[in-house]
């Protein structure tokens, strides 16, 4: 396999995509020039009628993506910066959610909807935000949330493939990270979590920008004797419970990693549902290692202290390993 | 639209206007407004009789814009709508049972229910659906532009859309992209004079067929109670956006006969229009005057008595349908949120 740079991955993925299925139209802003590079090229491989740049209309943009998409177009819609999400957030909530639902299944909305999330580059509070959870809450979107180059280039041809409105969240400033992506076309079905690593001390869950922080933490907790299970949801919507819950029946701890605020996160949610499903097998409290109910700040002094990194991810774990035998284990 | 026949569209009033259709062809639209304004009547029967679930936003007063429009559209060319829907879909689908079992909320209805009368929709003759947001259309009848664009359908997009919606943002990025784009749409304002429960006046500035034109949209105002008028002014804006040569802009000017919404005076602690200001619209609805023109062509009463039979009985049996429906299964509640 060669080594491929995550937005080299994403490019690939789409242009493999478009070459297959000229159905496929890719709209947003900049994306000729394509400033992050994920959609650089394309315009000279697939020509402006497929590949178009639009003016910075986040409003009419999604509600476009919804239309051409309900009369036979597979949209691409490239928001850029997550935080945009919001000035278009309209159509996403009110059509891309719902109007399959609210026409009986009349209509399929096959959108793939980019957007680069998430701090750590002193861009602040609106250049910064994880918005993950509250797509989620919509109830009517696939949201990936790829943490390598392959599982980039494998879920977004997947995406690219299905019938539902998916968010394609990358973590922000992160497209030149390198990885392992095969030559030959494969594809990464939605909903399949990653176990990338195994230990029997805890299970730790993070979330697309947290897994390498995670991995750190799987090394440094490694080296103190305590072995951690990590698995990587790929994506939240559909999220895969199941290896969730197998972990935690074995290792009896949970840790959440999340880049989102932590009031009504996904570690939220993962929480809330490991204890209905799984209590019994509960040998500490569940931790949630999230951002703080805080906007994201600027100064890079305290941006790290905001965002999880591997030190707080390893004395969440310690924390909970430290509470064996208070609990009616 | 190609039998030209002379008559005076007022009776006694000079110079006469001709016919951009068959009389027979005006007779049709004229069955296809009586189709709406006979469904809305009786909506408003049922639902002041307690036998709708939800509310309805009833398009009296209106139906020359819905059906003006619609007959220069074919199944394959799409609309979307707005929140007052059931006259853009009787105009462009014959699923009237289905429509009412929708509003009805039975299983038989057009969205199994689960969609009421703000989202009454049939994919299947380019009805993008009916839409509770106020502006939703515009960027939904733009994207399916910009499908038929790319993909060199041939098909054309309407999005209609009312005065009120005129004020959203969207508009405006819409228009541009139109514009920029050449995109085969026609964005129709129905003007109704009022945004929800405030006269347009008091909250809309200047005129909305101009917010077209600095973008390079040809944009009009047209008399939408007058069904040649829009029928006209539809079938250029169709015709430029077939040809490949981009959008336009249609206001159409018309008036709201019923509320916003239907029972609105069991909650509004006051009334914003006098009695005397809808009485004297009334005079010039759309129904009232297509069967004076029709009147004028030769048309007689036992012709519109026979209209009149057959479109009643159609009514009453969609009616009589969607009351004898069944509810929907409940785990359809469940179903539909993915593909």
């Amino acid at each position: 396999m060669a080594k491929k740079r995550m937005v080299q991955a994403i490019n690939e993925g789409i242009a493999e995509e478009m070459q297959r299925d000229p159905r496929i139209i890719l709209f947003g802003e900049d994306v000729h020039i394509s400033p992050i590079g994920d959609t650089r090229g394309l315009i000279d491989r697939f020509g402006p009628s497929r590949v178009i740049n639009t003016p910075i209309s986040e409003t009419v943009m999604t509600g476009m993506a919804v239309g051409a998409a309900a009369t036979g177009s597979r949209v691409i819609c490239h928001l850029f910066y997550g935080n945009f999400i919001y000035t278009g957030f309209d159509a996403i909530a009110n059509q891309a959610a719902k109007l399959r639902y609210m026409l009986g299944g009349q209509v399929k909305l096959p959108i793939l909807f980019m957007a680069m999330i998430g701090g750590g580059r002193s861009v602040a509070a609106q250049h910064s935000d994880s918005m993950h959870p509250i797509l989620a809450n919509l109830g009517g979107l696939n949201i990936a949330m790829p943490a390598t180059p392959y599982d980039a280039k494998g879920m977004i041809k997947a995406a690219l493939r299905a019938d539902s409105p998916t968010f394609f969240l990358q973590a922000a400033g992160r497209g030149g990270e390198a990885g392992e992506v095969p030559e030959e076309d494969y594809i990464l079905p939605l909903g399949q979590a990653a176990e990338l690593r195994k230990g029997d001390a805890v299970t730790i869950v993070a979330i697309g920008s947290m897994v390498k922080p995670a991995l750190r933490a799987c090394d440094e907790l490694a080296k103190q004797g305590i072995g951690a299970t990590l698995i990587d949801p790929r994506t939240v919507v559909p999220m895969d419970y199941e290896t969730i819950l197998r972990s935690v029946a074995q290792t009896g701890r949970l840790v959440i990693v999340d880049e989102a605020r932590k009031t009504c996160s996904m570690a939220s949610e993962i929480a809330a549902t490991v204890v209905e499903r799984a209590f019994a097998s509960l040998k500490a409290p569940i931790r949630r290692v999230a951002v703080e109910d805080v906007a994201m700040p600027y100064s890079p002094v305290l941006e790290k202290a905001v965002l999880p990194d591997a030190a707080r991810i390893v004395a969440a774990v310690r924390d909970v390993v430290q509470v064996e035998g208070a609990t009616n284990d | 639209m190609t039998s030209a026949k002379t008559l005076s569209a007022t009776p006694g009033e000079a110079p006469p206007e001709s016919l951009p259709f068959s009389v027979d062809t005006l007779l049709d639209l004229y069955s296809r407004m009586l189709r709406i304004r006979l469904v809305e009547e009786r909506l408003a029967q049922v639902q002041s009789e307690g036998e709708l679930p939800g509310p309805v936003h009833l398009y009296i007063g209106q139906e020359a814009v819905a059906v003006g429009v619609c007959a220069h559209l074919t199944d394959t060319d799409w609309i979307a709508s707005t929140h007052r829907g059931h006259g853009h879909f009787l105009a462009k689908s014959r699923e009237t049972p289905k429509l009412v079992a929708e509003v009805y909320g039975r299983a038989t209805g057009v969205c199994g229910g689960k969609g009421g009368s703000m989202h009454v929709a049939d994919v299947s003759k380019g009805i993008l659906g009916a839409n509770g947001i106020v502006g939703g259309g515009i960027a939904l009848a733009t994207g399916a532009a910009l499908t038929a664009k790319t993909h060199g359908s041939g098909a054309v997009s309407v999005g209609f859309f009312g005065d009120g919606a005129a004020n959203q943002g969207v508009l405006m990025e819409a228009l541009n992209v139109a514009a920029l784009w050449k995109l085969p749409l026609v964005l129709v304002c129905e003007n109704n004079g009022f945004s929800e429960f405030s006269p347009s006046e008091t909250v809309t500035a200047g005129e909305i067929w101009k917010r077209g034109t600095p973008m390079g949209i040809p944009s009009r105002p047209v008399d939408g109670n007058d069904i040649v008028a829009v029928y006209r002014a539809a079938g250029e804006a169709v015709e430029r956006a077939r040809r490949g040569d981009g959008a336009s802009l249609l206001e159409m000017r018309t008036y709201r006969l019923r509320g916003h919404v239907e029972a609105e005076k069991t909650f509004l602690a006051k009334t914003y229009r006098t009695e005397e200001e809808v009485e004297a619209r009334r005079a010039q609805e759309p129904l009232l005057r297509a069967r004076s023109l029709l009147r004028d062509c030769g048309v007689n009463d036992a012709a519109f008595a026979a209209v009149e039979a057959r479109e009643g009985a159609e009514v009453d049996a969609a009616f009589e349908y969607a009351a004898a429906s069944p509810w929907p299964d409940v785990s359809t509640a469940f179903q539909d949120m993915f593909a």
